[in-house]
């Protein structure tokens, strides 16, 4: 289907882009790596009167390390680049599971983990990756003051953020890990590159075999990412056990509001999240100990 | 009717066009430059028929605005190989009948020609994993994996045919 008609801007720097926002108000849509907006736009499901390309603006595509050893994730940097990061694969192994699980090569080759995290679909993987790793989202305005939303405040519903009208979401950021990071996503597709029927962050923050910080997050079993608190406060302080692994895999079960649809029936996706917990944490005995 | 000016270099020839916003780069590339190549599939992103390289990385061009691509190089599978000179990978589907109806065979050969410049040695699971993003109805997979390898056979031996 064709798009209905929009006026399109792409600005070249921050400012330009929050002079277009100002300037259309409600009526603009920011375009980062359109996997998720242009579907939307062709089928008529959105019809922004305004399209602010933000791919042209420096500065936005990087993902590195502060000197706070907090991570942060520009908003132009995609799928893509996440997937093959040399330091993802040796210090995030949470993000370093999730990229190559997201959508498919020419959709990774665009789409963005901000933006991803922005549209809030309840199927998108990477919030319930932010969820688990106690992720923000960094918010700029035009006067270049900024705030930092936790991801469990961002997304405020189904397809919904807590952007305030003129903001744009800069980079997200993950806070450094107190001892190492071990863990996984874990995801159930009906094909290769499908949005998950079940998906499974896991993420600990480990030294000498105790657990500081459990993060434990879920997709597409509930009407937006769950992140599941009782599983997570049940790990902290503790180490890997079959008691303490089957205890967390009860409450995460229990945390999960699956639907029964095409992807599966709600009892079997509950199943499937106990099933994931248990084998996530299982897999990361040997390296938490 | 608001038009934009882009400039944009396709298969090596530069273009100046203007265009509506909403148009695009899929009907760009079919109905003003007459590639029709480039196939369309569905309306949902999801099956890698409209696949053209965009600055060299394989990108779905139903998905993209051709107003995005002002200042790029757009290369589609009219600018892979000539009927008389065919690419090493139009080649390989040719010899190993890596197509029936040949309705998904552009887009499985634009991914592939990015997948092998990254990957000049791929395995099969490679190849089966490069090309996740390309559905094929007649589902001749096995046939385009094995197109695939070839390619990459006779373009690694050009290249140590260069070399030496
Ligand atoms: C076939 C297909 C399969 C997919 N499979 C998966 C999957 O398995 N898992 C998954 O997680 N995702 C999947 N996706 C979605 C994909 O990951 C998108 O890339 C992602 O959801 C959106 O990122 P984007 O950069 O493309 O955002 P866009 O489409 O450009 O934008 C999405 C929304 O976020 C807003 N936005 C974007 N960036 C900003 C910003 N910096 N500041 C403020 N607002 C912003 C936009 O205005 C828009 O409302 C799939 C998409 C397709 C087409
Ligand atoms: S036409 Fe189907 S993905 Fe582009
Ligand atoms: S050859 Fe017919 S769709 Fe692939």
């Amino acid at each position: 289907m064709y798009p209905s008609r929009f006026h399109y801007e792409a600005p070249r720097s921050l400012d330009e882009a929050f002079g277009v926002l100002q300037a259309y108000g409600d009526e603009a849509k920011i375009l980062a790596g359109g996997q998720s907006l242009i579907p939307l736009i062709k089928l008529r499901f959105a019809a922004p009167a305004c399209i602010v390309d933000i791919n042209n603006i420096p500065g936005l595509d990087f993902h590195e390390e502060d000197s706070d050893g907090s991570l942060n994730i520009g908003a132009l940097c995609r799928h893509r680049t996440l997937e093959r990061s040399p330091l993802l694969r040796s210090k995030y192994p949470t993000m370093s599971a999730t990229a190559p699980l997201i959508a498919d090569p020419m959709v990774r080759n665009r789409g963005t983990l901000v933006g991803s995290v922005c549209h809030a679909d309840p199927q998108g993987d990477w919030a319930s990756v932010m969820l688990a790793m106690g992720g923000e989202i960094i918010a700029r305005r035009a006067d270049g003051s900024e705030r930092a939303i936790p991801v469990s405040q961002f997304v405020v519903g189904p397809f919904q953020n807590a952007l305030a009208q003129g903001e744009i979401a800069v980079r997200a950021r993950v806070p450094a890990a107190r001892g190492t990071r071990t863990g996984t996503y874990l995801k159930l597709e009906r094909r290769v590159g499908d949005f998950a029927t079940v998906g499974l962050a896991v993420a600990l923050e480990v030294s000498g075999g105790t657990i500081n910080r459990a993060g434990l997050a879920l997709t597409g079993v509930g009407p937006n990412n769950i992140q599941c608190t009782a599983a997570e406060q049940s790990l902290a302080g503790k180490s890997l056990n079959a008691s303490t692994i089957e205890q967390a895999a009860r409450l995460a079960a229990e945390a999960a509001q699956p639907k029964t649809d095409v992807r599966g029936s709600a009892e079997y996706k509950r199943h499937v999240v106990y099933t994931f917990v248990t084998r996530a944490l299982s897999n990361r005995q040997a390296s938490a100990a | 009717m608001e038009e934009r000016r882009i400039n944009v270099v396709v298969n090596e020839e530069p273009k100046s066009v203007d265009v509506e916003p909403r148009l695009l780069l899929a009907h760009f590339l079919r109905e003003v430059l007459g590639l029709t190549g480039t196939h369309i599939g569905c309306d949902t992103t999801n099956c890698g028929v409209c696949t053209v390289l965009v600055d060299g990385l394989p990108m779905k061009s139903c998905t993209m605005f051709a107003v995005m691509v002002d200042g790029k190089s757009v290369t589609t599978v009219e600018g892979l190989g000539l009927p008389s000179e065919l690419h090493p990978i139009q080649e390989g589907f040719r010899e190993e009948h890596g197509l029936q109806c040949g309705f998904c065979t552009p887009g499985m050969m634009m991914a592939s020609k990015a997948l092998l410049e990254e990957n000049p040695n791929p395995t099969e699971e490679d190849i089966r994993w490069g090309l996740s993003g390309n559905l094929c109805r007649c589902t001749g997979y096995q046939n385009i994996v094995k197109s695939v390898l070839w390619a990459a056979e006779k373009l690694r031996s050009e290249a140590g045919a260069i070399s030496r």
